[in-house]
């Protein structure tokens, strides 16, 4: 059977890495390329890349991070943030990366999610949806709308009815990024997690809140979660990678343990 | 020389990487008389059975793989590229190059919570002991992305198997041509392990 994934998010900005807490005030905390390395060699079963350059004459320094870090790590490397074509797309896959992460661009023009699944396969594509709770309406039945730009545009968009059309337009794969949550550390969002799961039937990331190990057991259980994204978590030293698939595997969950 | 068969079926880039990680220079190529030249092979793939026979027969590159084959060149397939070493693919009901006896199927599940494609990682059980799978040990789990899964003919071709609701050949060798539904290439040290044995394996089983 498929052991769940513990998959670590890089936030990249000017080809340093950074973390946000709630998608702002965000701070420089090394050098990407070492840090991948060091998941890698410590059991990470995925990478992605999260590109918050403002400026898009930037991005080639994405593509040479993305690039020294597929020389050195040899698991699948997923790259966001900023994709808006699909020759980003292809260039990304150039340098490096196995899958591609669309967001804000997708929700502007969902067309984009069926080309780059033309372009570069459905199972490469991944769909990746910052939502937020909101009060539920006839728009929004679930009471989880999308929101996009970094958090700060909402889009009056159910985060469900999001899900299911992305799986139709050929996403292979979504993360579901639960903005209330996100750099709290206090847990992921179970509830939506699992409501996305169950929606549709491709694989399900979650992201956003993860603070202990007890947080990635509960989505990967409870959730109902394929992955769970950490970032914090490792980023500062609070928890190995393998401190954490350690724990997963103590407690019954089917994780890779051997490396 | 190790060359990398070139035949617009997904990223190369990747393996070509690896294969530098583990110490060898390998040359991406569609040129047909480089493969009858080469050293050894390694037939990767991503993508579709039909459009990959196609794209291989346009540039020559089918027959060019069958005279390698049975001149002794070593050849490792890699996923979509072991499927079309068989003889036959549900997928687009494609006739493949049949280096290798027997089908490719469609993974049918009656468990819904199991999602196709098989994606991710799943344990890896050597079935028969090869120089290349040397290095797996129990509990190795490899990186897998696939819809369809080899069905050899002959039982004693299936190397290696993983479970997904049922046991599924996970690798196949046949005189000097082995090959795995995984991705080595993305499969962390253990990969880089068969690819590296893969680069010294003389070609007999």
């Amino acid at each position: 059977m498929l052991s769940k994934r513990v998959i670590a998010c890089l936030d990249v900005r000017d080809g340093k890495l950074a973390k946000s807490v709630r998608f702002v005030d965000t701070k420089d905390i090394g050098d990407p390329v070492e840090k991948a390395r060091a998941y890698y060699e410590d059991g990470l079963d995925e990478l992605v890349f999260y590109d918050i350059t403002a400026s898009s004459e930037r991005r080639g320094i994405l593509l040479d991070v993305v690039e020294a870090v597929a020389a050195e790590v040899f698991i699948p490397l997923s790259v966001g943030g900023g994709i808006a074509t699909v020759a980003d797309a292809t260039d990304l896959r150039l340098a490096g990366a196995e899958k591609i992460n669309i967001n804000s661009a997708a929700v502007r023009r969902p067309a984009l999610i069926a080309e780059c699944a033309e372009a570069i396969g459905s199972q490469n594509v991944v769909l990746s949806m910052d939502v937020r709770q909101a009060e539920p309406t006839a728009r929004l039945p679930s009471g989880y709308e999308i929101v996009i730009d970094g958090g700060r545009q909402p889009m009056d968009l159910d985060a469900l009815a999001w899900a299911r059309r992305g799986e139709r337009l050929g996403a292979g794969e979504l993360v579901v990024n639960a903005i209330d949550a996100d750099g709290t550390r206090a847990g992921y969002a179970l509830k939506l997690t699992r409501l996305v799961s169950e929606a549709v039937r491709i694989p399900v990331i979650a992201s956003g809140g993860a603070g202990e190990p007890a947080h990635l057991y509960d989505v990967l259980t409870e959730g109902k979660a394929d992955a769970a994204l950490v970032a914090s978590m490792v980023h500062y030293g609070d928890y190995t990678v393998s401190s954490l698939k350690q724990y997963l595997h103590g407690r019954g969950v089917k994780v890779r343990m051997r490396w | 020389m190790v060359v990398i068969v070139d035949y617009d079926a997904g990223n190369l880039r990747s393996v070509h990487r690896a294969c530098r990680k583990v110490g060898a220079a390998a040359e991406v190529s569609r040129d047909p008389s480089r493969l009858r030249r080469a050293e050894r092979i390694i037939f990767p793939g991503v993508g579709a059975a039909g459009s990959a026979m196609r794209s291989l027969a346009e540039a020559g590159l089918d027959a060019a793989l069958i005279d390698a084959f049975r001149a002794g060149t070593p050849i490792l397939g890699i996923c979509l590229g072991l499927q079309i070493c068989l003889q036959r693919s549900e997928e687009n009901d494609t006739e493949t190059l049949g280096l290798v006896r027997g089908e490719v199927r469609r993974f049918r599940l009656q468990d819904p919570a199991l999602k196709v494609p098989h994606m991710g990682w799943n344990a890896v059980r050597v079935r028969r002991p090869h120089p290349v799978l040397a290095g797996l040990e129990a509990g190795d789990e490899c990186y897998f992305v696939h819809a369809y899964r080899p069905v050899p003919a002959e039982p004693a071709q299936v190397l290696a198997e993983a479970t997904y609701e049922g046991p599924f050949c996970a690798a196949l060798g046949h005189h000097n041509l082995i090959a795995t539904q995984f991705h080595p290439e993305k499969s962390g040290r253990v990969g880089l392990d068969i690819l590296s044995r893969f680069l010294a394996w003389d070609g007999r089983a």
